[in-house]
């Protein structure tokens, strides 16, 4: 079965990629911007994910 | 001041050859280029590096997109978010045909991975739709 976490982590580390090459020139500078885009978005998502928590369905 | 002269010169001589290249035509071909395959107009304009991301990450988005039993949306202008979806998928260009040639794509709404399929699909081509002006901007001598 595969894990819905395990595919928000890869499409998050996907887009990151494409976006910190996109915005930056030097490979030193797109890891980090990779970086930081791929951690903002996971824990924004797990972040919205804990507040969703108590809503109903 | 007497150092002025060079510099300019070599700052002119490189915006003026990426603009030499800025003609109707190239551009139209740069565009149609970077659409058809992702990161092959980057390549074409020298920028190697970023044209191999573009062209392995764009890929193996779509490509998971389509094992996730993704739908290829086909353009249905009675309902306007399924043509939306669809003008979004058709942004990765080579890639979307040969799916569509092959008859992938065809999504499998009870699988527990048909919206997250649907969302690689969509987000390869709109992720292209920005290499695509990237690429346009390169040529124009803007970047």
């Amino acid at each position: 079965m595969i894990s819905h976490f395990l595919l928000l982590v890869l499409f998050a580390f996907l887009v990151s990629i494409v976006f910190a090459v996109l915005m930056r020139d030097e490979p030193r500078q797109q890891m980090r911007t990779a970086g930081l885009m791929f951690a903002g978005f996971v824990a924004t998502a797990v972040v919205f994910g804990w507040l969703m928590y108590p809503l109903p369905l | 001041m007497r150092y002025d002269r060079p510099q300019m010169a070599t700052k002119t001589t490189t915006a003026d050859s990426a603009r030499a290249s800025a003609d109707p035509g190239t551009l139209t071909l740069v565009c149609l280029l970077a659409w058809a395959i992702p990161g092959a107009a980057h390549v074409w304009l020298g920028r190697r590096q970023k044209g191999a991301v573009f062209f392995i990450v764009l890929g193996l988005m779509f490509s998971i997109g389509l094992a996730l039993h993704g739908r290829i949306f086909p353009f249905e202008f009675s309902e306007p978010l399924v043509a939306l979806a669809a003008l979004a998928d058709i942004g990765v260009g080579v890639p979307w045909m040969l799916a569509r040639v092959a008859g992938a794509g065809a999504g499998l709404v009870t699988a527990t991975t048909y919206e997250y399929g649907n969302t690689f699909l969509i987000v390869a081509g709109l992720l292209n739709f920005l290499v695509i002006l990237d690429a346009f901007d390169i040529a124009m001598g803007r970047k």
